[in-house]
């Protein structure tokens, strides 16, 4: 009669097959690039037993950081998703698709714009405290944008929502170029040329400032998943069932942040991988209760970014292939097939 | 005979909109009572139950659920012994069956909201007594209107609670559909003791099938009594006569004049 031990099986099977596949696809990407190695050899350097030096900087100096980014901002960008869309009450929302992402691009470019009109101290100071400030001011741009939207999403219908979203997202880009294209011609060229999305571009002494906010937001966003599942149902359900319904918001809104400032400073607009991570997540786990959505989005984000960065790492002859491209031959089709198919969108069309 | 609930003197509505909806109400009522709630609409039936659930604080007086204040309890106490349906029709994006059902549980779950074997088999009994298993592993936005109606006591059946408040849960069912919601409530307060409050517009069966009525007479006024009581002394024509209908006595029912 009681049919609850195949539900915690079924969670427990997936996670562990996506960890997997994730250890597999971190193997394979840390042997393979423009250098072939062997995995037992990526390995060894790993574990610091190999004796090639060459082979040792390619894959601790040169991939290791590389894939550790593209692990955690997956990560951090699926658990996200699941958050914005509880939050919003929306299948279609993520930091990208809401425009959360371009407006961390454009509070760190007005950051950039600032400090190079302010004159060379104030640009400088900006350089050796790269880390911290651009997440600063990520956070900054992130917090606005997912605040203006969430008051938005109370007038309008969820598809709606996600169009605006994009428009906001095109409008923040195109500012962000403007203000940088005369940031540079003020000597400011400093965090110019990242309009597209990239895991390869942390430089290692950053990581912390990644790694750091990350760690704080899945931590809240743990802490919020058991009152976030009763909001789906609606406002006053959550509150009927002891929720403090703005202290939630406000908790959960802060995760996000804390979950995306980082990615899209240091990464730039990662498409597509928070909006369909949490989906693929809810068919993994046949429930759309939030703690058991979290680490499988997480897992299936980190999976899919490190998926894309793999494919742009191939030893390709020429470099023009970009994160986002990839991303979006994966995620867009399959947005199309959610927003057509998928139950979780039923009702909203 | 318990006494479960205790309104003292109360008024409810919205601060600074002048004219309380409701005014110095005091009633008792007592455990596995099926009391229905009827009034014409604006006569303020939701804002008392939304009152009675401490989702909005009364003006003046007060609720008590067993001797203690409902607005001065701790919101996850509430959540223990107060469920609420509601009609507001909201889609809820991938939730199954099971996860609404479960959340009726959420009161009563550690901090991760883990679910224990107990708690599965609350949720799977509740589902039963709404006469909802057969929709268990569906998508609950794909349920119709009656069956979602079932889900949703099964999740507050499964919160346990010891008062059940429903607002015009039954508006969107047919006549088979009504009377079937209204009896398996009316064996959720004779069996497990649950006081239910229900808001109807349906008249003629919520006096056939209540235990005790709550009538708002539109004024800022509410009677409570039996059926038979309120009907011989004619305040359900009061409250709802108009010039086109007139409640007749003997027949229980409306007729036009």
């Amino acid at each position: 009669m009681n049919d609850h031990a195949p539900r915690v099986t079924r969670l427990l099977a997936s996670s562990f097959a996506l960890a997997l596949a994730l250890l597999a696809l971190a193997l394979y990407a840390l042997a393979f690039g423009q250098i072939s190695l062997s995995v037992p050899d990526a390995v060894a350097a790993l574990l610091g037993t190999h004796t090639d030096a060459m082979t040792t900087q390619i894959v601790v100096e040169i991939r290791l950081p590389r894939v550790g980014t593209a692990i955690l901002a997956g990560g951090a960008l699926g658990i996200a998703g699941v958050l914005m869309q509880a939050l919003f009450r929306n299948p279609v929302a993520d930091a990208w698709s809401l425009g959360l992402l371009a407006g961390g691009q454009f509070g760190v470019a007005l950051t950039v714009a600032a400090a190079a009109f302010a004159g060379p101290a104030a640009l400088s100071f900006l350089t050796v405290f790269a880390g911290p400030s651009i997440t600063v001011a990520a956070a900054a741009g992130v917090s606005l944008t997912a605040v203006f939207m969430l008051g938005l999403g109370r007038r309008i219908g969820a598809i709606t929502l996600l169009v605006v979203g994009l428009m906001l997202g095109f409008t923040a880009q195109g500012l962000t170029s403007v203000l940088l294209h005369f940031a540079a011609r003020a000597g400011g060229r400093v965090y110019g040329g990242w309009s597209d999305a990239s895991f390869a571009g942390v430089a290692p002494e950053n990581l912390p400032w990644l790694a750091a906010p990350i760690g704080v937001g899945v931590v809240l966003a743990i802490a919020t998943a058991k009152p976030l599942t009763s909001l789906l149902l609606g406002e006053a359900y959550a509150r009927s069932l002891g929720v403090r319904v703005p202290a939630l918001r406000r908790l959960a809104l802060t995760a996000t942040v804390m979950l995306v400032a980082p990615v899209v400073a240091f990464c730039g607009p990662v498409s597509f991988v928070g909006l369909i991570a949490p989906h693929f997540a809810r068919a993994l786990a046949g429930s759309a209760r939030i703690p058991a959505l979290l680490p499988l989005a997480a897992l299936g984000g980190a999976l899919l970014a490190l998926a894309g960065d793999a494919i742009v790492h191939q030893p390709w002859e020429q470099h023009f292939l970009h994160l986002n491209a990839i991303l979006a031959i994966l995620g867009a089709p399959t947005v199309i097939l959610i927003l057509v198919f998928s139950p979780a969108v039923r009702g909203w069309r | 005979m318990a006494l479960m609930l205790r309104l003292d003197d109360l008024s409810v509505g919205y601060p600074g909109a002048g004219q309380p909806v409701l005014a110095g109400v005091s009633l008792e009522s007592q455990r596995g009572d099926f009391i229905c709630i009827v009034g014409r609409n604006g006569a303020g039936k939701s804002t008392l139950m939304r009152t009675i659930a401490g989702l909005q604080v009364p003006l003046a007086g007060s609720v008590a659920l067993e001797g203690e204040d409902i607005a001065a309890m701790h919101p996850a106490v509430r959540a223990r012994r107060i469920a609420v349906v509601l009609t507001e029709r909201r889609f809820s994006p991938g939730l199954k069956v099971e996860d609404v059902v479960s959340l009726g549980r959420q009161p009563f779950t550690n901090w991760r909201g883990r679910l224990t074997d107990d708690d599965w088999r609350i949720a799977d009994d509740a589902l039963k007594q709404a006469g909802a298993s057969a929709f268990s592993g569906r998508y609950f936005d794909d349920l119709s209107d009656g069956e979602r109606q079932r889900v949703l006591i099964a999740r507050a059946i499964a919160q346990t609670p010891s008062v059940m408040i429903l607002d015009e849960i039954t508006a969107f069912l047919d006549l088979p559909g009504r009377v079937e919601i209204m009896s398996l409530l009316r064996r959720q307060a004779r069996e497990e003791g649950t006081c239910v409050l229900l808001s109807s517009h349906d008249l003629d069966l919520s006096l056939e099938l209540a235990d005790r009525i709550w009538l708002l007479d539109g004024s800022g006024g509410l009677a409570e009594g039996r059926a038979e009581a309120l009907i011989a002394a004619g305040r359900i024509g009061r409250a709802f006569d108009t010039d086109e209908v007139v409640f007749s006595n003997d027949r229980k029912r409306f007729e036009l004049r």
